[in-house]
């Protein structure tokens, strides 16, 4: 080895590496049960009548959630950052204990509170059933990563920006509305699609709450087909569950990718 | 516009556009401003010169309350902005300010950089705020580049923009916070350029500055402030060429 130069070096490195990946691979192959994996997995005989329920119920409902959840926790995240931006202190501590609090609990503690525990407790039904419920519950804990989000969004923007608004005599509302907000929304429209991401997945959590038919989001769906239907005993429905969460958050973790990368280049 | 100033005080056409009273800034137990008393009348060009952490950025800040004085009178025209009485965005709107560092909106393009705060505090129409906008922009010999957005600007050219959007509000005054200190060498004469047409046009000015050329050609008074107070004012010619006092002479011998 000595009488060889640095790049030869590398290369040999190199060449041993993919040597040790194909190796790997054909290991793997020659080792797995491969049609125990196709029967547990990939058992495709039962999916002609099933796939659309996956499709257009499941993955439908999926994106609803999503969606529901995700304005809803917009908007009270808005409301939380104006209160931690208020004059008066109360408001200020008002938003940091609730933001606190529902960073610091699980999600699935807070949708089973609320479908199950302040319905008990109170007798207060939120609207939509236990599934309005359990929304309600992705709702206040998305809130409060999203409020955290905006508010150092806000705290990005140049405090010269502030400064020229207020020297050029536009209020503290207009300066707010016109000058820091449309730029503190373009900082966090990648955090923001994140945590788009993060909820996709967090609506998963739902399937703790009994649901009607027509209400099951993918992982309900995915889970009673493995007891029930053609598929049922084996993990198939799980896989062709995993494969349409990844058809819906590959694209959009590609997209906060190409976000960030464009904003890099912009600054 | 006639929004009301302040509802007892009236615009005092015989008093200095700024004037300074006993003015005190401390931030923390920072004492940057220790009892400055200076004035600036309407139609005069006022520079100010000073080492780096004596206080100009604080005072001239202090002017439109952007900095919030520990103590001592802040008047505009006569009005006495430190008075909580006072409607501050509407003094505020009668007083240019330009930054160091330019400040642009960076997401809005240079009319709406020009537009937005006369629509908004100023109350005019888009399209009036658009005539004015386009007039300042000839000024600063800009038009071309209306639709531009700032990150396509040279340093030079936001400067410019900057002044003809502190110029877009008609404002009584305009105060200059070291305007050149952020542009290459090259950049700089455009900007003193449009200040000096400024000025030749019997615009009040208050232009925190290193450049002492423009200091001594276009300036009415000099001041310069060391360690929070007013250690020399005069006649630019004057003090430039004949300082008085000990930290005067020591900081020129540094600049010039
Ligand atoms: N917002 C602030 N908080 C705390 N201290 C401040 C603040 N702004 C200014 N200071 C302090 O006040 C002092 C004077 O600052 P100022 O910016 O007015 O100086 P300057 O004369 O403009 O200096 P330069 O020539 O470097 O711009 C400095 O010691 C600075 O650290
Ligand atoms: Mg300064």
């Amino acid at each position: 080895m000595g009488s060889l130069t640095r790049t030869q070096r590398q290369r040999a490195v190199q060449f041993s590496l993919y040597g040790l990946f194909v190796l790997l691979i054909v290991l793997f192959w020659v080792v797995s049960d491969k049609e125990a994996i196709r029967a547990n997995f990939f058992l495709a005989e039962g999916f002609t009548e099933t796939w659309q329920d996956f499709v257009f119920i499941g993955a439908k409902n999926t994106i609803l959630y999503t969606v529901i959840a995700f304005v809803g926790g917009f908007v009270l995240a808005m409301v939380l950052v104006l209160m931690k931006l208020a004059p008066v202190a109360p408001f200020r501590w008002l938003a940091t204990a609730y933001i606190e609090l529902f960073r610091g609990l699980p999600a699935l503690v807070v949708i089973l509170f609320m479908a199950f525990g302040v319905p008990i407790a109170f007798g207060w039904r939120p609207p939509g059933g236990p599934v309005g419920a359990g929304l309600v519950g992705l709702m206040l804990v998305s809130a409060a990563y999203m409020a955290e989000t905006i508010r150092a969004g806000i705290e990005a923007v140049p405090k010269g920006q502030t400064e020229a608004a207020r020297s050029l005599g536009m209020n503290g509302g207009w300066t707010m509305a016109t000058v820091v907000m449309p730029q503190a929304l373009r900082i966090v429209i990648p955090p923001l699609t994140n945590e788009l991401v993060i909820l996709i997945k967090d609506t998963s959590l739902l399937f703790v709450i009994g649901m009607a038919a027509n209400e099951k989001e993918l992982t309900t769906m995915a889970r009673d087909f493995m007891s029930s239907g053609p598929s049922a005993g084996t993990a198939t429905s799980l896989t062709f569950a995993a494969l349409l969460y990844l058809a819906i958050t590959l694209p959009l973790t590609r997209v906060v990718a190409w976000l960030e990368r464009r904003q890099n280049r912009s600054r | 516009m006639t929004t009301r100033l302040h509802p007892t005080q009236e615009v005092d056409p015989g008093a200095p556009a700024i004037e300074v009273r006993d003015l005190h800034k401390s931030f923390g137990d920072n004492d940057v401003l220790t009892g400055i008393d200076f004035h600036v009348d309407a139609g005069q060009v006022v520079c100010v010169i000073g080492p780096s952490g004596s206080g100009k950025s604080t005072l001239l800040r202090c002017v439109n309350r952007l900095e919030e004085p520990t103590s001592g009178q802040v008047l505009i025209e006569g009005i006495d902005i430190t008075d909580p009485e006072t409607e501050l965005d509407a003094v505020r709107s009668r007083i240019g300010m330009v930054f160091q560092q330019f400040n642009l909106f960076s997401h809005m393009t240079v009319l709406r950089n020009l537009t937005i705060a006369q629509q908004r505090a100023k109350k005019r129409s888009r399209k009036e705020a658009e005539e004015v906008a386009r007039r300042n922009l000839d000024r600063v010999g800009l038009s071309d580049k209306i639709d531009a957005y700032p990150a396509h600007l040279s340093g030079g050219q936001q400067q410019r923009v900057a002044i003809a959007r502190a110029l877009s509000m008609d404002p009584d005054m305009m105060l200059f916070d070291e305007p050149t200190s952020a542009l290459d060498p090259e950049l700089v004469g455009d900007v003193l350029d449009v200040m000096k047409t400024l000025a030749g046009e019997g615009m009040t000015m208050m232009v925190v500055t290193h450049e002492m050329g423009f200091a001594r050609e276009v300036g009415d008074k000099l001041v310069f402030m060391a360690d929070g107070v007013i250690c020399e004012e005069g006649d630019p010619r004057e003090v430039l060429g004949n300082p008085r006092e000990p930290r005067t002479q020591e900081f020129l011998s540094k600049v010039l």
